[in-house]
């Protein structure tokens, strides 16, 4: 039952009411690697993930993740995974320490505390630990929220829009918080309609659209895709936010280029 | 599936009751209506009202749980609401848990914070001259009746929580359940309705669970109002209970 790709997924297809969302996605995703799925509003990143991530069954096709069957082995699924969600899914009224020791309890975990600690201080929130949720500014909720999926080290990890509604600073800490998931070995499979962060991101991109992957490469490969009618109907981000970053005092350039 | 039910729901009840412990507003404000109309009926209408009791807020006590009951289920609706709205609920749901504890958190919560608004409210009634010389049998069969009920209302309530698409849709359907014991004996004795009324005053659950608390408090023989109240109380959880689950698959299958 075990293969080399973390997910694999085939024929997949979902239709809400009238609506034939997905039309047959195919997807394979190397272990350890960042995936991205870019598309427009409503072209359907989010139903694919919430069906790997077990909350949607789909209509035809399969899908499987870490080895596992998600219809029919949804369980093993769910001890493989973690999914954040387009909104921080956080509970405003505790405070940071306690939704991570929840989550660490949830997953049975022995040294709960221990664990939200090391957490924590890798996400910088040792500060407001004990601070109500409620109280922290979008980027503490993201890296909070993320921290949060990665309780129990879960070999996949999704991570739904993680950017959308953030500033430029906070979205350049939760690329670093990505990158960081994938050096340690743990494979992402991220949905954005941003191209940018796919291109700062992803080892592969795949482009879905009207319930298809229409494209699916390295961005090397996509970049050869020429005309660039291509991408056309994906957002273009601003080219504003170098100016902005400058002018705040950080600089927009990937840490890792010279 | 079940291995870790006791201990999820546990843990997820402890979640949800520290939303309520944390802000008191819950209870506050679904206690403030029925010791509203306490006030109200104690001490600007009840001296007009003929109730056949020596004292109304005797009378009256049993009628003001029912609706204390009610606006408290309002709440329970409102945090499941929120759950699935800030996406909470879906993460408990992609995680190894037994996945159905994330709704009987939700339904352990609402019992213990109605439990705790219905306290409140007898305590007000004890402040304004209620008294019962019932003994602890007698006020075990009034919490038994009451927890039932809660119980009912509480899986009605999961229903608009798992359905509704505003917060005010998943709270407003309490408002009918507010406004029942006011055609029952709950305010004032059902002999001085008009036949159509009386008849569906005297025939819905309100009246047959308000005549029973009333009876065990003021240690009368209960008759066969508490088989009527027990009844309707199971009647409508099965139903609610049904229904609920129907919709919770249909959800999240």
């Amino acid at each position: 039952m075990r293969n080399d790709a973390a997910i694999r997924v085939r024929g997949l297809e979902k239709s809400f009411d009238e609506l034939h969302v997905l039309r047959g996605v195919d997807i394979d995703v190397d272990r350890g690697s960042i995936f991205a799925l870019l598309g427009s509003n409503g072209a359907g990143k989010t139903t694919v993930v919430r069906i790997l991530a077990t909350l949607l069954k789909a209509d035809a096709g399969t899908a499987e993740v870490h080895g596992f069957d998600v219809a029919t082995q949804a369980g093993d699924v769910r001890e493989s995974i973690s999914l954040t969600g387009q909104f921080a899914a956080v509970d405003d009224v505790l405070t940071g320490r306690e939704n991570l020791v929840l989550v660490a309890r949830l997953r049975h975990l022995t040294g709960a505390r221990a664990i939200a600690e090391q957490l924590l201080a890798r996400f910088q929130l040792t500060d407001a630990a004990d601070r109500k949720v409620s109280t922290y500014s979008g980027g503490m909720r993201r890296r909070l929220d993320i921290s949060m999926s990665l309780i129990g080290d879960p070999p996949v990890v999704f991570l739904d829009e993680p950017t959308t509604g953030l500033d430029p600073e906070a979205r350049l800490e939760v690329w670093q918080a990505v990158r960081d998931l994938a050096a340690g070995g743990t494979t992402v499979l991220l949905t954005t309609q941003y191209l940018d962060e796919a291109e700062q991101l992803a080892d592969r991109i795949a482009i879905l659209h009207g319930g298809r992957i229409i494209e699916n490469g390295t961005l090397a490969e996509l970049k050869r895709l020429l005309p660039p009618a291509k991408v056309e109907y994906v957002e273009k981000q601003p080219t504003l936010e170098d100016v902005f970053l400058r002018l705040v005092g950080r600089d927009a350039t990937r840490e890792d280029q010279p | 599936m079940t291995t870790h039910f006791v201990g999820d729901t546990a843990l997820l009840t402890g979640r949800s009751l520290r939303h309520i412990t944390r802000s008191l507003d819950t209870i506050i404000t679904t206690t403030i209506m029925p010791i509203a109309f306490l006030l109200l009926f104690v001490f600007v209408l009840g001296g007009a009202i003929t109730s056949g009791s020596d004292s109304y807020i005797d009378y009256l006590l049993p009628g003001i749980l029912v609706i204390t009951v009610a606006s408290g289920v309002s709440y329970t609706a409102y945090r499941l609401f929120l759950d699935l709205q800030s996406g909470i609920f879906e993460r408990f749901h992609s995680m190894p848990i037994a996945r159905s504890s994330a709704l009987w958190a939700h339904v352990l919560t609402s019992l213990a914070a109605i439990a705790m608004s219905v306290v409140v409210v007898v305590l007000a009634a004890l402040v304004m001259g209620f008294r019962s010389g019932a003994g602890v049998l007698a006020w075990l069969g009034v919490a038994g009746i009451l927890g039932l009920f809660t119980l009912a209302l509480t899986w009605l309530a999961v229903i608009p929580g798992l359905t509704a698409t505003s917060v005010d849709g998943a709270s407003a359907f309490s408002y009918p359940l507010i406004l029942l014991p006011f055609i029952s004996s709950a305010f004032v004795p059902t002999e001085t309705m008009p036949g159509p009324v009386r008849a569906f005053a005297e025939n819905q659950p309100v009246t047959a669970i308000v005549d029973a608390i009333r009876a065990l408090l003021a240690q009368q023989p209960v008759g066969t109002d508490i088989w009527v109240a027990l009844g309707w109380c199971l009647g409508l959880l099965l139903v609610a209970y049904g229904f609920a689950m129907l919709v919770y698959r249909r959800r999240f299958a």
